[in-house]
């Protein structure tokens, strides 16, 4: 299985290059749904310990946000991106040290308040932040080029798609390791993980930290994509939107995520496209199907699928 | 049965590559076009969300117009397709939207938004993609004072003249008024219409004191809170630019609790809210409509033109045509005239997208009420109509005592910043800015 996922990944991310080729206004949608499968890369570690985060749109967002400020002051993406990356990640350790303590719809809540907190800040501090209105984002250099629009979104899409592969390696690398074991033994029986010595709240918390990383290096990618920010990014139906994709895409591997993503913003943009006025139904039906018929997520269908034939 | 269905799944799977193939063809701006098949129009408004008493209309009046359109042979003898966007999932999704119209759709021109948030977004996308961009109803300053944008261009007012029009005509109609409390929605609108407001109001009437700055959330369906304050504060007026079900509810709630007794309300966006409203809308209060289309206009530039278009839209609709219409009219207007310019210019050639952009500079074309030049910048200059709320032969509040602003007299100058302009208007200008009517 563990060789069929590896040709899988590389088998779907040069399918996304043919489609990027072929179709270049995908281009665009599918930079943005490799952003959301690394931000729900994230919800995924925090899965695999039974904790359900609701409010994981705050790191998106704040991402989001740190790139559009910082844009007018050091145009260039690639500073950009870990800059945002990182600084998320500080927030996601100080927000981090108080919601590790508490567990299933307390985890959940308040992570969705605190985002909600944050999410009224960009609305509230109107003169920073430009309120609804939001904040544009400059075209950045690239690599210290100025690069002409088709080309920095080819940048945009290649760096989307080399962090997608490299982070879903870490992601499967690290559940492997004896911290992702620990962080599925917080879902069984958290008591057992203490008994043998391990805090069950730095696993968690270590969890945390790297969900907010990937949340914020996602964050700045789609803020460099859309080039314009607004608050609606760090909204809570964001947060549901990253929980959403994470179940319909399958928690049981890292290109679930990806998998889940790619499918919702396709649904979405050909469900858009075709019916205007009722393309909410349509995507709501399509998602209720996936869900209702295979449990297990999209990649739960994959791997059902591998095994009738072997 | 069978191949039909196997058919349509798989060319909406093939909808991707063959659009692909199509733009590598028809790429290249400078290339000098034939007469297209069809002239692809991509709109974008709210089909959903509170926006959509806005949206829905203005897409009804898209389809309208377009049969009608049609039916007369088309623009430039080309006939017109609409696509439609919903403006509600926010900006990331619109962007991505607007690439698919340009891309895969190849519209050659697009109608954006009604979100002030949306068109931000949008017109940095026409630049890019230079492609023709009609700003069709969105109000923000932002837009053309930040920066230029040669393939956008508003086809009607802006927030400034929709804010400067109700307070010179309040500053003439109740010109001893000494408080002021403003209740706006709390979004980017709500804020940047009061800053407006107010920088008027400290430049011409200075020493007005703000008793309250109320700013509810956002969709709220409670202002007893906000009510209660102003009740106490008895402010000499209250202005509201809220707008929808939002502005319903505030004067229902304000008026059963005689807040408006007590009160002069100012409500710019008042239009569209009146016929819900009904006669719940007391009379004598200041009311506007982003623009001079009234129903009631006594002196329309064309009179047949406008019964035909309200009452053509009342008949299909069974409601009435509130200023989303009006401004969808507007768009669809300057789009003909540009082409005809345009097609002009080119002795009976079919212009390319610099050459339709380029018609739009200086363009003037006729509404049923007024006609509107488009200047150097790419703003409309739609006329101002204000007028203090009755009751006559229709079921909802309409103008009377109406005050004429022309666009020229409210608008920032080419250049200027909004609150920086307006900050240098002084005390008088109430009396010169606009004529009875």
């Amino acid at each position: 299985m563990r060789r069929t996922e590896t040709l899988l990944a590389i088998g779907g991310a040069a399918l996304l290059v043919l489609l990027a080729i072929l179709a270049p206004w995908l281009r665009f949608v599918l930079t943005i749904a490799l952003a959301k499968g690394v931000a729900v890369l994230g919800i995924l570690l925090l899965l695999r310990a039974g904790q359900v985060s609701f409010g994981h749109a705050l790191y998106l967002s704040f991402g989001a946000y740190t790139v559009a400020f910082l844009a007018p002051a050091m145009p260039e993406a690639l500073i950009l991106m870990p800059v945002a990356m990182l600084l998320s990640g500080l927030l996601g350790l100080v927000i981090g040290l108080f919601v590790s303590r508490y567990r299933d719809i307390f985890f959940s809540m308040l992570n969705l308040a605190i985002s909600m907190v944050f999410y009224s800040l960009l609305e509230k501090l109107y003169h920073y932040t430009k309120g609804t209105d939001g904040i544009r984002v400059g075209v950045p250099r690239f690599l210290g080029m100025a690069l002409e629009r088709d080309q920095f979104e080819w940048a945009m899409f290649g760096t989307a798609l080399v962090l997608a592969l490299a982070i879903g390696c870490f992601v499967r690398l690290y559940l492997a390791s004896p911290m992702g074991q620990a962080l599925s033994a917080i879902k069984t029986r958290e008591t057992r993980l203490e008994f043998m010595g391990l805090p069950a709240r730095a696993v968690l918390l270590s969890a945390y930290v790297l969900s907010a990383l990937m949340g914020g290096l996602a964050g700045s990618i789609i803020a460099m994509t859309t080039r314009h920010v607004t608050p609606l990014l760090g909204y809570w139906t964001v947060s549901g939107e990253l929980v959403f994709i994470a179940i319909l895409g399958g928690a049981g591997a890292a290109l679930g995520p990806f998998l889940g993503a790619v499918t919702f913003e396709l649904v979405r943009v050909y469900a858009a496209a075709s019916f205007a006025d009722a393309w909410q139904a349509i995507l709501g039906l399509v998602l209720l199907g996936v869900i209702l018929f295979f449990s297990r997520g999209l990649w739960g269908m994959v791997e059902s699928l591998w095994r009738r034939r072997a | 049965m069978t191949t039909s269905a196997s058919m349509s799944r798989r060319s909406v799977l093939a909808g991707a590559a063959t659009s692909g193939s199509l733009l590598m063809a028809g790429s290249g701006a400078e290339a000098q076009p034939a007469k297209p098949a069809e002239l692809k129009i991509g709109i974008t408004t709210f089909l959903s969300g509170p926006a959509s008493v806005f949206g829905v209309p203005a897409k009804q009046t898209a389809e309208m117009l377009a049969e009608q359109i049609n039916a007369a042979g088309g623009i430039g003898g080309v006939p017109v397709r609409l696509s439609f966007v919903d403006e509600n999932p926010g900006t990331e999704h619109l962007v991505g939207e607007f690439r698919r119209l340009v891309q895969s759709e190849g519209v050659h021109v697009v109608f954006a938004s009604i979100s002030s948030g949306s068109c931000l977004a949008c017109t940095p996308l026409s630049d890019e993609m230079r492609k023709t961009t009609i700003l069709w109803d969105c109000g923000t300053q932002r837009i053309f004072e930040e920066g230029r944008h040669p393939f956008a261009f508003r086809t009607q007012g802006y927030g400034t003249s929709e804010v400067l029009a109700p307070l010179l005509y309040l500053l003439k109609h109740k010109p001893d008024f000494r408080s002021i409390a403003v209740i706006n929605q709390d979004y980017a609108w709500g804020r940047d219409s009061w800053e407006l407001w107010r920088a008027g109001m400290d430049a011409m009437k200075p020493g007005v004191r703000v008793v309250a700055e109320l700013f509810p959330r956002f969709n709220s369906t409670d202002f007893s809170t906000e009510i209660t304050r102003l009740l106490a504060l008895r402010p000499d007026v209250i202005l509201s630019t809220s707008w929808g079900g939002e502005l319903v509810t505030l004067v229902r709630q304000a008026n059963e609790r005689r807040l408006l007794e007590r009160s002069l309300m100012v409500l710019p966006v008042a239009e569209a809210s009146l016929p819900p409203l009904g006669r719940s809308m007391p009379a004598g209060h200041i009311i506007g409509t982003r623009g001079d289309h009234w129903v009631n206009h006594p002196r329309p530039r064309d009179k047949a033109a406008l019964d035909r278009f309200v009452n053509g839209y009342q008949q299909r609709f069974n409601q009435p045509a509130i200023y989303p219409c009006h401004h969808m009219f507007q768009a669809f207007s300057a789009l003909q005239a540009a082409y005809t310019k345009a097609i002009a210019a080119k002795s009976g050639g079919w212009p390319n997208d610099q050459e339709l952009a380029a018609a739009f500079q200086g363009l003037t074309f006729d509404t049923p009420t007024s006609r509107i030049t488009i200047r150097e910048d790419g703003q409309g200059m739609e006329d101002q109509i204000v007028g203090l709320s009755s009751f006559g032969t229709l079921p909802y509040a309409v103008p009377e005592k109406m005050m004429l602003y022309p666009a020229t007299n409210v608008s920032a100058p080419v250049g200027q910043k909004s609150v920086d302009w307006l900050k240098t208007l002084r005390a008088g200008l109430e009396n010169t800015a606009g004529e009875a009517i």
